[in-house]
């Protein structure tokens, strides 16, 4: 386990980081608004950065060996799930578990 | 201008309205919360972090990118850097996030720090029109303590979940597939929003597979802002 002392280091600048981030705009809001680009950037931030996340969370698969069955299946189960039911919930834990009973049972890494 | 809708919804006790108004979003939290604490105990780290996570940071997403690199005993400076690149988005939730209505200097540094995905998306809805700022705290509240709640009690938990069963960490990129479908939808037409996204997060991963994050929302973002721009021409040349 990582050293305490280091943990509540990183949960301390991550915690500033992310409140500075929610709190500081208020400030400085009434310029912001006036910027036609940073409304521009605003409609459409959203989407995108979650496809970025998306893909850094699939980083490390190695697409080519069987160990990507599990991560491949699960991604197919929540996004059928969720195009199916538009339930938020339901895909999240529907497409976790496909993909621990395929890691844990059938693809042991 | 007050309407008999304003009184009744005034007469009700704020935060009892508020834990109503959290509705599937907050339940949903909880098992998210679970599959967090789990990760967390399973990546080595005692249950009581997820505790101490959920309550100081309180950015779902980051959270679990945290457990990564704290894992991994990434620099601080990393871990800062990629707190800006996952939460910056939230600098755009200040346009249009009621904080008017929030009264007092310390409600208001809640609010902002509890000013989460959920919360904006539920607070800037047409029926949340009509929320006094006591509504709005109580419902932050309630969404921060489905999530710690939830963290902790998987945090409990995953530490009885045996060490055979893997790939609890799924939860995260199926999150995030959830959210990805969401923010399309909600885009309608505009189609090339993700797939710029998506190109710049590729090229990222082949060209600085050390820095995905940072390389990648540079690349989309000035993308983005080359298009406003093109857009801008073709719109002032019609």
């Amino acid at each position: 386990m990582p050293d305490p002392a280091y943990l509540l280091a990183a949960v301390a600048v991550s915690a500033a980081v992310t409140w500075g981030l929610r709190a500081l705009p208020f400030a400085v809001l009434a310029p912001l608004r006036a910027s036609r680009t940073v409304r521009y950037l605003s409609t459409r931030m959203p989407a995108g950065v979650m496809v970025i996340l998306l893909v850094y969370c699939l980083r490390d698969v190695s697409w080519t060996s069987s160990s990507a069955v599990a991560p491949t299946v699960a991604l197919a189960a929540t996004i059928g799930l969720h195009l199916w039911r538009r339930n938020a919930v339901l895909s999240i834990v529907g497409g976790t578990t496909v993909h621990v009973l395929l890691a844990s049972l059938l693809f042991p890494a | 201008m007050e309407t008999v809708s304003d009184l009744a919804v005034r007469d009700r006790p704020p935060a009892l309205a508020a834990l109503k108004d959290c509705g599937s979003v907050g339940i949903g939290l909880v098992p998210l919360g679970l599959a967090f604490g789990a990760f967390l105990t399973h990546s080595g780290l005692a249950w009581w972090w997820a505790t101490v996570f959920t309550t100081f940071i309180y950015a779902g997403s980051f959270e679990f990118l945290l457990i990564g690199l704290a894992a991994a005993a990434a620099p601080l400076a990393s871990i800062g850097l990629s707190a800006f690149l996952v939460n910056v988005r939230h600098v755009f939730y200040a346009l249009s996030f009621p904080l008017h209505r929030v009264r007092g200097r310390r409600a208001r540094a809640y609010s902002t720090f509890a000013l989460t995905d959920e919360a904006y998306a539920l607070s800037t809805t047409d029926a949340a029109r009509e929320w006094n700022g006591a509504r709005i705290l109580w419902l932050q509240l309630f969404l921060h303590l489905f999530w710690v709640g939830g963290a902790t009690l998987g945090g409990l938990l995953g530490s009885l979940i045996p060490s055979g069963v893997v790939g609890l960490d799924f939860a995260m990129t199926a999150l995030f597939v959830v959210l990805a479908l969401d923010a399309v939808r909600d885009r309608k037409g505009d189609l090339p929003t993700p797939i710029l996204a998506a190109l710049s997060a590729v090229v990222a991963r082949v060209v600085f597979p050390g820095q995905l994050l940072l390389a990648a929302f540079l690349l989309f973002v000035g993308g983005l802002v080359v298009r406003s721009v093109v857009a801008e021409r073709s719109l002032s040349n019609a």
